[in-house]
């Protein structure tokens, strides 16, 4: 019957297309510890909802001897399914067929889906592992590039974006990335890169290991452009599913609620907590003492560790945590933890996803790289993001909140609906040590015995202002609580605050210190 | 996280105990321009030197011809003096921040 040999036909077609570029390519990429991309994208979907579109695309070019070459998919699959039963769209780089270059069919079928993704309003998860421009298609390659760049940022606050960096992603391919909201990198297998080894050691004469230069802790440690670091592709295909557990699908919707589960009975907030300011402890036993299950779902963990950012859960719907970290450089304000913060805080706030701020910091770094690394333009962005979000904002101040930091760190003045301090915390223009020896200089140098006067002095100080009351006087702080009553606290703030609407002044965009 | 060094951090007069982190540990102290060594703005190769020692320059005269990404860069002197030294020859591929030249 003529139907059942179409169909037939079908069939085989079909399974050339699956082969992507071959037995021998997947042997090649199997040895790298690499899956195919159809592999991947079902590894990350739930069982038997994976549906690919443009099997049979096709390139046109004919120069170089491209119009003999045939490529399967054109070295890209796209499609759409679930996670967690959430739809999603997503593309993945067939590196088996030409490394995966991107021509001009390969990116039109990966912007067809980019528009799927937007128009249908649903996450898009984007796997890379390509060798980046398809030269023999010289300009139309560029323009492929071009139009994901301009769609990853049209649809930026809109839909959630993640990429997923499963092989090389070199030169302009890095922008895609770079533009999207979650960046995932698997150790040995993920490169991500301007310009290469080979021309670095050209140009500049500077010899640097592909790993060195753009492998995954780099990125996790160094650069800050990658969010979530694993050992292998099947532990980085657990941290996306996880993710998207935590998010909405997209800038309209809240994100699923779950079952409300108190934290573990092992987290006694009352007791993480060192009564001297100086001392370190992990803020992270904090977020777990008062999160939902104890469950926290740290971000960017390797990156700028002085801050803690990432997602939990209370009373089963998702918060952004946002914690100054005691145990590294005390926790400080600088460069790198500005902008990590400031772009988290700006996520939740796209996402309608509530934050809770604790704080606990000295104040900014001080120092000539600091200074010239433009702290001042970086620590604004934490002022920026902090004061532009309208979604709940809850702060608990632990210990220190001294100065700028105090201001930056979701201050009422930043307009938090709920600002709670714990009895020790110290609000404050700087340390007792500090202020007691600018205030006080006269008496104590002039004094008989300074280094006695200087201690009177401190003690006067810490005495008088290095507390909650000053703050809470003013109605700076709205309440000052035990630690075991923040989790009680925090939930009724969230709960009070559900239908919180503000009104902001009418305006294109605003001008972030970007 | 993995077990860290414990060290100290001074900010206004107090000395707190926390975990240094790698690129504070990394930081070069701050070392003041020295006028008269020209230095390399950017890492490349040297492909003319224009002057030698004992030379008198004046501001605005090429010293040398230092090639990074395609471009030829000529180097000038920003103030008038004598060459004291001249520290690479043609050929030299040079680091960003090495001196080249130095003029009294």
């Amino acid at each position: 019957m003529a139907l059942e040999k179409k169909i037939k036909e079908l069939k085989e077609k079909r399974e050339k297309m699956l082969l992507g570029g071959g037995e021998e390519a997947i042997v090649k990429q199997k040895a790298m510890g690499k899956n195919t991309a159809r592999e991947r994208i079902m590894s990350i979907l739930d069982a038997g909802t994976f549906h690919e579109y443009d099997m049979f695309v096709e390139h046109d070019a004919r120069d170089f001897g491209m119009d003999k070459k045939n490529l399967p998919s054109d070295g890209v699959v796209i499609g759409t399914g679930s996670v967690h039963g959430n739809p999603v769209a997503v593309f993945a780089q067939d590196f088996t067929v030409a490394g995966g270059s991107l021509g001009l069919m390969h990116s039109r079928k990966i912007t067809k889906i980019m528009d799927h993704a937007l128009k249908m309003r649903i996450p898009l998860i984007g796997i890379n592992d390509s060798g980046g421009a398809r030269i023999q298609e010289g300009v139309n390659s560029l323009a492929g590039y071009g139009e994901i760049f301009f769609r990853n940022t049209i649809s930026s606050g809109v839909i959630p974006q993640i990429s997923v960096i499963l092989g090389p992603c070199a030169g302009g391919a890095v922008y895609s990335p770079a533009l999207t909201d979650f960046v995932f990198v698997v150790d040995n297998i993920s490169k991500m890169f301007i310009t290469g080894p080979e021309v670095i050691k050209t140009v500049l004469g500077e010899e640097i290991s592909m790993e060195d230069l753009g492998g995954a802790r780099v990125h996790c440690e160094t650069t800050g452009n990658a969010h979530f670091f694993s050992s292998s592709e099947e532990e980085c295909f657990g941290q996306i599913k996880r993710l998207i557990s935590f998010i909405p699908r997209n800038n309209q919707v809240r994100a699923d609620v779950t079952e409300i589960r108190p934290p573990d009975a092992g987290y006694d907030i009352d007791k993480i907590v060192p009564g001297d300011p100086t001392l370190p402890y992990d803020v992270r036993e904090v977020i777990r003492a008062v999160a939902d299950g104890s469950d926290f779902f740290e971000i960017q963990e390797m990156y700028a560790r002085n801050m803690v950012i990432g997602f939990g859960r209370m009373g089963g719907r998702t918060v952004g945590f946002v914690a100054n970290q005691p145990l590294e450089m005390a926790g400080v304000l600088d460069v790198d933890s500005s902008d990590k913060a400031a772009r988290f805080i700006r996520y939740c706030d796209a996402f309608n996803i509530p934050l809770i701020t604790f704080v606990d910091l000295p104040g900014y770094l001080p120092g000539v790289d600091q200074e010239h690394a433009g702290v001042i333009r970086h620590g604004a962005k934490v002022l920026y993001a902090y004061s532009e979000a309208t979604v709940p904002k809850l702060t608990v101040i632990i210990r220190k909140a001294y100065g700028g930091g105090y201001i930056a760190m979701s201050s009422r003045h930043l307009r938090a609906d709920f600002v709670f301090a714990w009895p020790t915390a110290e609000i404050a223009v700087m340390g007792p040590e500090g202020a007691a020896n600018i205030i006080f200089r006269k008496e104590i140098t002039s004094a008989a015995n300074p280094d006695e006067v200087r201690r009177q002095k401190v003690e006067e100080y810490r005495e008088k202002f290095a507390n909650p009351y000053v703050a809470a006087s003013r109605g700076y702080v709205d309440a000052v609580i035990e630690p075991s009553e923040t989790r009680r606290l925090l939930l009724h703030g969230l709960e009070v605050s559900e239908k919180k609407e503000v009104q902001m002044p009418w305006k294109k965009h605003g001008i972030p210190p970007f | 996280m993995e077990k860290r060094e414990k060290g100290k951090l001074i900010i206004d007069h107090t000395e707190y105990t926390t975990s240094l982190s790698q690129r504070f540990l990394a930081r070069k102290p701050y070392a003041p321009p020295v006028p008269g060594k020209i230095q390399s703005f950017i890492p490349g190769t040297v492909v003319e030197v224009l002057v030698s020692p004992g030379d008198n320059v004046r501001e605005g005269d090429d010293l040398v011809i230092l090639e990074a990404m395609k471009m030829k860069n000529r180097l000038k002197s920003h103030m008038e003096g004598r060459v004291v030294s001249v520290n690479v020859t043609p050929g030299d591929r040079v680091a960003k921040g090495v001196v080249l030249v130095e003029i009294s």
